[in-house]
């Protein structure tokens, strides 16, 4: 009977089990085991250290770094920041709010490749939308993607405007299940309007807030998408974020041992952030 | 010197009203309950006083001042929610707290009115616990704490027990009415449990349809009921409606005894059993009088079957009567009237 149940629970466990081990377990080892070897396309390397020796002396990889860590840094608040707006103002009682939810959503529902095109067009030099607005006031404009000083800053816009709009769901999804009685009994007691917001509002939209983070964190990572239809990188490296870096490095460069160093190195940021994330402030947040 | 006054108040939901011109008054340290069934306004028109809706007409005046269009956190008072409304991300001590700090009082003021209102509602040893470890009458013992250390004059209740089971729910009446007594509070109680009504208040204005329907002592609103739907609505059961020619004749269950002296005494009504619903203490005989139903308490344990024939009798003294037409009562009703055939 013991026996019977252990096969029965491995049966249904096993089709979980290969997908995961097909294609989660196995690539992660492969790519940390592969990262050991100077192995380029076809011929065999040996185990080696040395990839790891060549992320310290990759000035392009300290300069995609820095780039990964400013786009993080700037975006992930920036649109966590807005969707709370966004979500505070749409949740409240104002005529028309359906519409304006639907328009704060439609970023999310477009397709990333039809939106990145919309964004070119916007950026694009001559014929491009913010430079024509800006030459109503006499301005020359700017090659907004073709700028070293203003490539990835241009991404980052878009980033925000594309974000923003999703995680504003997740918000008012929140503030929605937020008990109309804290807010009177709130009232009640004579907090204003800063007091409700600081105590009783962003509190208990704590547990949205961390699983958006987790999303905004790992989408400034994933990001790569944007990147192939409006930079490429470029220019000079001046808007390449880390896995846009490492596909660069596997499928243009044909260096597939560095691109596996690489995505150890990304994997062990990920673990880092995550465990920042869950670690230090999961403790500090009430679920309801 | 009303210490709290209601002029005309109404509410209306899209055109339908809610509340219809609401007059009362309530002295300093009156309990005043709001009794109805539920959908007759009381809780609309708490919140009303609370400022948390607002009125489409009439006024509200807390000591002589117009409060109509004041800010809730800025009438001076308190109020607790009938879900409690604890905050469940911030501890015991927060929560009672919380309004202290959103109006910048002292901070070792703070911890005095603290330490007093934990004595006053034994929650000492929860002050770092969060609402969700808490049981139902600890949260209602919280949500209370809350609004004794604003030390607002005034308390507003809405259905403050009715989440709590029937043992803790008595104990709880004990506690808030000795509560209000000690601090002098002004309370102003939603209910629709007639039981906490008439044992805690004061004063009881009984609300139907978004209206007053009596506004009085609880011992008055048993005794002298103004209307049919007072009289229909006080009692456990309720008292008797018998439909006459023009009026209605009431008659409280506990009214009405048995006529010993069997069916050919003329000293009272001869009627049928329905059915008897036995309590334990007593029984509840529902019987059969000219088509209309008749129901009485008898002590003890009765077993009548269907059909009895039963003779029933009531002092004359204990009749109320109402119009028929407009359910108020009828004070100086001529006897000749009333008189049911048959019964001298």
């Amino acid at each position: 009977m013991k026996k019977y149940n252990f096969v029965h629970a491995g049966l249904l466990l096993l089709p979980t089990m290969l997908l995961l081990a097909a294609f989660t377990h196995m690539p992660t080892l492969k790519t940390v085991w592969r990262s050991f070897f100077s192995i380029r396309t076809n011929v065999t390397g040996e185990f080696t250290p040395s990839n790891y020796q060549f992320l310290f002396e990759d000035d392009v990889l300290w300069q995609v770094l820095s780039n990964s860590f400013w786009y993080m840094t700037i975006t992930v608040p920036a649109s966590i920041i807005i969707a709370l707006t966004m979500a505070i103002w749409v949740n409240a009682r104002l005529s028309g709010r359906s519409l304006l939810r639907l328009a704060y959503f439609t970023p999310t529902v477009l397709p990333m490749i039809s939106v990145a095109n919309i964004w070119l067009f916007f950026y694009s030099p001559e014929i491009g939308l913010f430079n024509s607005v800006m030459g109503w006031f006499g301005h020359d404009g700017y090659n907004w993607l073709g700028d070293p000083q203003t490539a990835l800053g241009s991404i980052m816009l878009m980033t925000v405007w594309k974000e923003a709009g999703f995680f504003m769901i997740f918000y008012l999804a929140a503030l929605q299940g937020i008990r109309p009685d804290l807010y009177q009994a709130a009232r009640l007691e004579g907090a204003g309007n800063l007091t409700v917001l600081w105590r009783i509002t962003l509190p208990l939209l704590m547990p949205t807030t961390l699983f958006v983070l987790v999303n905004a964190v790992l989408n400034a990572f994933k990001m790569v998408d944007h990147l192939f239809i409006l930079t490429k990188g470029g220019p000079n490296n001046a808007s390449n974020l880390l896995l846009y870096y490492i596909y660069e490095n596997a499928f243009s460069f044909f260096d597939t041992a560095y691109a596996a160093a690489l995505t150890v190195l990304l994997l062990i940021i990920l673990v880092f952030l995550a465990f920042i994330q869950f670690g230090v402030l999961e403790r500090r947040i009430h679920y309801r | 010197m009303s210490y709290l006054r209601v002029e005309g108040l109404s509410k209306y939901y899209d055109g339908v009203s809610a509340v219809e011109d609401i007059t009362f008054e309530a002295n300093k340290g009156e309990f005043v309950a709001l009794l109805g069934p539920s959908g007759c306004g009381k809780s609309t028109t708490l919140m009303m006083l609370a400022g948390l809706e607002d009125p489409s007409r009439g006024k509200v005046y807390f000591a002589d001042q117009d409060m109509t269009h004041t800010a809730p956190g800025k009438r001076g008072l308190s109020m607790v929610f009938q879900s409690y409304a604890l905050f469940p991300h911030l501890n015991v001590r927060e929560n009672i707290l919380f309004g202290l700090k959103a109006r910048k009082v002292p901070t070792n003021e703070q911890t005095n009115r603290l330490e007093n209102v934990l004595e006053l509602v034994d929650l000492k040893d929860h002050i770092d616990k969060k609402p969700g470890q808490l049981s139902g009458g600890q949260c209602q013992r919280v949500a209370l704490a809350r609004a004794i250390v604003s030390q607002a004059p005034i308390c507003l209740m809405d259905e403050p027990l009715s989440n709590l089971d029937a043992r803790l729910r008595n104990e709880m009446r004990t506690e808030i009415r000795a509560l209000q007594k000690k601090l002098d509070l002004t309370v102003i109680y939603v209910t629709h449990d007639q039981i906490e009504a008439m044992s805690m208040a004061d004063r009881v204005i009984l609300l139907n349809n978004g209206r007053i329907e009596q506004n009085d002592t609880p011992d008055r609103l048993y005794n002298f009921p103004e209307s049919a739907f007072s009289a229909g609505f006080i009692g456990h059961p309720p008292m008797n409606l018998i439909q006459q020619r023009e009026t209605l004749l009431g008659i409280r269950p506990e009214d009405i005894s048995l006529s010993l002296s069997s069916s050919q005494s003329v000293d009272g009504l001869s009627t049928t059993v329905i059915d008897c619903d036995y309590h334990g203490a007593n029984t509840l005989i529902a019987v059969d009088f000219r088509g209309q139903t008749l129901r009485f308490i008898q002590q003890g344990h009765h077993t009548h079957r269907f059909g009895t024939p039963l003779t029933i009798t009531w002092d004359r003294e204990r009749e109320h009567h109402f119009c028929l037409n407009t359910g108020r009562r009828l004070t100086n009703h001529s006897l000749s009237h009333s008189i049911i055939e048959g019964f001298s």
